[in-house]
């Protein structure tokens, strides 16, 4: 019943520490001004505008698609603003692609960031609410106890979460976009990191970024127009389940095992490890690969260390996972979602530069975020299906 | 002059706009008769209707089957295993804990339910999954309607909880 | 495009300040009737989807506890818009239009009251330029009136007579925080709040919450003996900075208006969210509404304003008169941002 979508134009920033020659609308501007270049359109082609980022209080704005909606083009036309905490990226590449394949709209421009030089987001997840005591020190804080229950159950490695680190920080070398870009990036450098929320080390982290990712979509008649390769959505699948309830798995949430099956259904895909050529997925924490990858039902329970550890996930494996970089090398938090689904498309495309990887059809995108219960995924590839 | 002018080439890169906003903070119906309680130095849980599980603390309605919990309360010890940890040596300006702290989930015993809470009283490469735990409480002239009362939770000498008996929590 | 209906609505009172029940506790019996009065569990839904500010709350993600009172369990396919509940509707409909739902649940919440909400609006402006002035949300209002009065545009006692037929009207509303016998005289010798607004030209500050279940085609009739079917819904975003638009009208109601076919025959009934008498002028303008039109039969949002969720209430409002057979034809309004920035319409026939 949907119409066929596809993924006509991409743009992203550099994603950086601080980029302080930019304001808010400069940075989301930048984005969408490469997005629309790539696919070779002007604002005016554009009939709708979806926001996405995280919790307004980092940059201490209520509501900022208001005051930036003009900043990209969205004067008199519909604009959403979508907010599903860290999945959020995620969720506004699906509720963008979805104007487009409920046929409301034609082309939709869809924009997420985060300027963290701008906001101190820790705080933001730590305010102390009265009658209580804050003892969560922001993101890390809270993951940390899931991925000591994760190795406890699954018996990984210990160093599994080191090898994720050195393989993602790899590479990002070959992301000219990426924030980090550590050239003489070793085992023992993250290794020897400091350990910051035990057993999350320094180098095992994600940092904090400025960066806005863009992505236009078009319907198939228009996308057949465009001058670069598209990106054809097959799939597109979000689930959600409550922070807290008894007997709930904090470690492989039901909500991601529901997530990855329904998405497989849709897409048409019966093994997603032999179908899907690379994947883009939201690991915050290196010890997140192992966990997605069984999560998103590439690896059997307690046996997704395995891939990382064979060096399935890297570049030129099986199954490369984060060629970007991933989180770990760039967090603009409310647009890292999106940039997973954006690199999934560059990939199909054939665009993504240094870090291609050869011949990629089929590609993942993923992003979770809360307590890790909000998940958004999606798959595209360079074939109709 | 010169001061200004130089001023005028220079591009604005961050101006400091400090927001205070003040709330008002109701805890909610069900999370204040658990408040009260902890005034008194009582851990009050409650049963979802649904499966008879004991939410501590409640939050008005079972997250799990949306259905709301409000039948007679179910005292929980203020003892527990603990299910999962972290060492935290990460300063974050809202939590004035001195560093390195250990950050765990204790269930306690007669609750379904795991707390976020601190360990303290302990070495920390003592600290393990299973450890039994007991709340070291804040003078009894201190108490107040918090979750602070309970400064933070002990070792006790007690054999660990088999992993099987928590694992569900994590 | 599917057919698609509004087929079960409930909504809690608006309340100045609801003292002991946080957030969740407002929106549990809101969702538990909605889904009662349907026969439906969360697993009938295919779709979910809210609206919420973190700001009226004071903390990051507090949309998430929201899902607390829906019973998210198995998983369920939901999302979130940092908007008005109506908004999050259209996220639904959207949905539905493109097959991956039949049945959705909508809901909005919010509970302004914790916090000082016109000076919290303040930061929604350009944080750079307008927003360090802190201008309330009262005072950038009353500039759009006194642009209005000014202008010739609207008078006085039309924005007197707007507040007291919604007060009026709001008498026979058990969910209204403000109603009463107003006659457009005693607001005029009421003294000003914010020249040129007076009490009464604004909505209250309202907590509250409300929900909506959407259906498509047969499992619309199969649930609802009258469905309220929605037959245009379409929402516009004007640039925010007040020096580039033209405050005395509503451009994007226009817009979304004609583009959602409010036109297309007679209106019966018109709800609107407008959260001052002038903008409620000015939107009724923009919809084209006429002298046969029954605008807000509740009050609208000047006789309750439970903010992130009074646009969704005001869908609710219009289809619950469609279902109970009193109009044919009604349209709803939401809006947000200063000074009508942003507004959504809806068309909806029996
Ligand atoms: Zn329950």
């Amino acid at each position: 019943m949907a119409e066929l979508t596809g993924v006509v134009g991409i743009g992203q920033t550099k994603y950086a520490a601080k980029r302080a020659e930019l304001s808010m609308p400069g940075l989301l501007r930048e984005a969408a001004l490469r997005a629309l270049e790539d696919a070779g359109l002007t604002w005016n082609d554009i009939d709708a505008v979806v926001i996405g980022k995280a919790p307004d209080m980092f940059e201490g704005v209520m509501m900022p698609e208001l005051f930036l909606n003009d900043a990209v083009g969205g004067a008199y036309k519909p604009m959403l603003r979508v907010h599903t905490a860290g999945s959020v990226g995620g969720s506004t590449a699906v509720v963008a692609a979805s104007l487009v394949q409920s046929g409301v709209h034609d082309r939709v421009l869809t924009v997420a960031y985060e300027k963290q030089s701008e906001s101190n987001a820790t705080w933001a997840l730590s305010i102390s609410m009265p009658f209580s005591v804050a003892t969560i020190a922001g993101a890390g804080g809270y993951f940390a106890p899931l991925v000591r229950g994760y190795i406890r159950r699954s018996g990984a490695p210990d160093d599994t979460g080191i090898r994720v680190a050195v393989k993602d920080r790899e590479h990002a070398l070959k992301n000219p976009l990426a924030h980090l870009q550590l050239e003489d990036i070793s085992f023992e450098m993250v290794a020897n990191s400091p350990m910051l929320w035990d057993p999350i080390r320094y180098l095992e982290t994600c940092p904090s970024s400025d960066g806005a990712c863009a992505m236009i979509f078009a319907n198939e008649e228009l996308a057949r127009q465009a001058p670069n390769p598209v990106a054809w959505v097959h799939a597109t699948e979000m689930r959600s389940e409550p922070t807290m309830f008894s007997g709930r798995d904090q470690v492989m949430p039901q909500a991601t095992l529901d997530n990855a099956a329904s998405l497989y259904k849709k897409a048409g895909i019966q093994n997603p490890r032999e179908e899907i050529d690379c994947a883009e997925i939201y690991v915050p924490f290196s010890w997140f690969e192992p966990m997605w990858m069984e999560g998103m039902l590439f690896a059997p329970t307690n046996e997704g260390w395995k891939m990382t550890y064979e060096g399935a996930t890297k570049l030129g494996g099986e199954l490369p996972v984060n060629c970007s970089g991933g989180v770990l090398s760039s967090n603009p938090i409310g647009a890292s979602g999106m940039i997973r689904f954006a690199e999934s498309a560059l990939q199909v495309r054939g665009m993504a530069g240094e870090h291609q990887v050869d011949g990629a059809k089929k590609a993942l995108g993923h992003a979770y975020g809360g307590g890790s219960q909000y998940f958004s995924t999606w798959i595209v590839s360079s074939e109709k299906p | 002059m010169s001061e200004q002018e130089s001023d005028a080439n220079e591009p604005v890169e961050m101006l400091r706009m400090p927001v205070e906003l003040d709330y008002t903070y109701s805890a909610g119906t069900s999370a204040s008769r658990f408040l009260r309680a902890f005034a008194e130095g009582k851990l009050l849980g409650q049963r979802c209707p649904v499966d008879g599980k004991v939410y501590i603390p409640t939050r008005g309605s079972c997250p799990q089957h949306g259905v709301p919990i409000d039948g007679e309360p179910v005292e929980v010890a203020d003892k527990g295993t603990l299910v999962t940890y972290s060492i935290v040596r990460v300063p974050s300006e809202n939590i004035p804990l001195e560093l390195p702290y250990v950050a765990i989930q204790v269930v306690l015993d007669g609750a379904d339910t795991a707390m976020h809470h601190v360990l303290s009283e302990c070495e920390l490469e003592d600290v393990h999954m299973g450890m039994r735990l007991q709340a070291k409480w804040k003078p009894r002239e201190e108490w107040e309607t918090s979750v602070g009362n309970i400064l933070y939770f002990i070792p006790i000498d007690e054999p660990d909880a088999p992993y099987d008996s928590y694992k569900e929590h994590i | 495009m599917r057919d698609v209906a509004v087929v079960g609505f409930t909504q809690s009172e608006s309340v100045r300040r609801e003292r002991d029940r946080n957030e969740v506790e407002i929106l549990i019996p809101v969702i538990h009737e909605l889904k009662t009065r349907a026969g439906i569990t969360s697993e009938d839904l295919d779709f979910v989807c809210s609206g919420s500010s973190d700001y009226l709350a004071g903390a990051a993600f507090a949309f998430v506890s929201g899902l607390d009172a829906v019973g998210a369990w198995p998983p369920l396919c939901e999302s979130h818009v940092e908007m008005d509940g109506a908004w999050a509707l259209y996220e639904a409909w959207v949905k539905i239009q493109m097959g991956y739902a039949d049945l959705a649940l909508v809901y909005g919440f919010g509970k302004p009251s914790m916090g000082d909400l016109p000076l919290t609006m303040a930061l929604q402006l350009d944080p750079y330029t307008t927003m360090p002035l802190w201008p309330d949300a009262v005072s950038i209002a009353a500039l759009q009136a006194r642009l209005c009065l000014e202008g010739g545009v609207l008078s006085e006692r039309d924005m007197a007579e707007a507040a007291a037929r919604d007060r009026r009207n709001a008498l026979d509303n058990p969910n209204a925080q403000v109603a009463g016998d107003f006659r457009a005289e005693q607001i005029l010798s009421e003294p000003y709040l914010v020249s040129p607004l007076r009490k009464h030209d604004c909505a209250p500050i309202s907590d509250g919450a409300s929900a909506v279940l959407l259906a498509a085609g047969d499992r619309a009739k199969e649930m609802c003996e009258r469905p309220a079917w929605i037959r245009g819904i379409e929402h516009i975003c004007e640039p925010q900075e007040l020096g580039v638009r033209d405050l005395t009208r509503s451009r994007s109601t226009e817009i979304a208006a004609e583009k959602a076919g409010v036109g297309a025959g007679k209106v019966d009934v018109a709800e609107l969210s407008a959260p001052f008498s002038h903008q409620e002028i000015l939107v009724e303008r923009a919809l084209g509404l006429g002298s046969d039109t029954e605008v807000n039969p509740s009050g609208g949002a000047l006789a309750g304003n439970p903010i992130m969720a009074v646009g969704l209430s005001r869908i609710g409002e219009a289809a619950d008169r469609i279902t109970k057979g009193s109009a044919n034809r009604a349209v709803a309004h939401a809006t947000s941002g200063p000074c009508l920035q942003q507004n959504l319409v809806c068309v909806l026939e029996g």
